[in-house]
């Protein structure tokens, strides 16, 4: 089991809000990140791959400086698969995933957001549910 | 300027993500594991995420953005069924595999290639969604 980290949560949450009230208020969009990254899919776009080489840049100087733990999957490679695929399908036809909809939309209380969130929530508990019995997580 | 907002408030949210531990597999399925040994630690990243969003967002939602005309939102209003199915697919990979899509990508500095094994999955999963569903972008 992983340990209880309220606090570094609670700040790495604050740093998330900002980050989207800032493309928020200053560029007018979303963040929501399956958007972005599927959006690149479709069409080539400057900023689709600034947000891309942001977030990588972001998370290794936040590792770097603060040495985060390394973590590593426990899960076999079948579920990875099986689980990035169903993530991917899944944001596409949802319009949106925990930032879109999590972060943002939850923010300004859209309907289609917040009924999206406790969908995955739900769906995810009831996933996380069966691989804790099969004893994968 | 939209570009360096992109790419500033990107690198905010990989930060986030990182000091929040959002990148790391096992947090997140501990953290849907409400069945089993808990974390509720990631809870807190919404929390703080939220309220400084949300907060901001009805300060500020009767302004123009700086660098834009106006707000570029979601203009669908009606939960259908696109929106569930597709949620609850999300939920079900978020918890198989232990990603979302912003941390897949911010934590690919770990140079895992389990990591890289779910992000091309979810890729494929964004080019499957359409044959699959309904078009929602």
């Amino acid at each position: 089991m992983t340990n209880f980290t309220p606090i570094e949560a609670l700040i790495g949450g604050a740093f998330i809000g900002i980050a989207t009230s800032l493309f928020l208020f200053l560029n007018g969009k979303i963040f929501g990140i399956s958007g972005i990254v599927s959006g690149l899919l479709k069409e080539f776009s400057l900023w689709r791959v600034l947000v891309i080489t942001g977030l990588i840049l972001g998370a290794t100087t936040a590792h770097t400086v603060l040495q985060t733990p390394t973590t590593i999957t426990t899960v076999p490679l079948p579920y990875l698969i099986i689980g990035g695929l169903l993530v991917g399908i899944g944001t596409k036809l949802g319009s949106g995933c925990t930032s879109g909809h999590g972060v943002c939309g939850n923010s300004r209380l859209s309907p289609r957001s917040m009924a999206a969130t406790i969908t995955f929530m739900l769906s995810g508990f009831v996933a996380a549910g069966l691989l804790n019995a099969l004893g994968i997580i | 300027m939209k570009n360096l907002i992109a790419f500033i408030s990107s690198f905010i949210f990989g930060m986030g993500l990182e000091i929040s531990q959002m990148t790391n597999p096992q947090k997140v399925q501990g953290f849907l594991n409400i069945f089993g040994e808990w974390d509720p630690s990631l809870a807190f990243v919404m929390v703080s995420a939220i309220g400084i969003n949300g907060i901001l967002y009805f300060l500020l939602k009767n302004r123009t953005p700086l660098f834009a005309d106006r707000f570029d939102l979601p203009q669908k209003n009606e939960i259908d069924r696109s929106l569930l199915i597709g949620s609850f697919l999300f939920g079900l990979g978020w918890a198989i595999s232990g990603f979302c899509p912003g941390p897949a990508i911010a934590g690919i500095f770990r140079l895992h290639w389990e990591q890289a094994i779910v992000i091309l999955a979810m890729v494929g999963g964004f080019k499957l969604a359409p044959l699959i569903g309904p078009k929602t972008r």
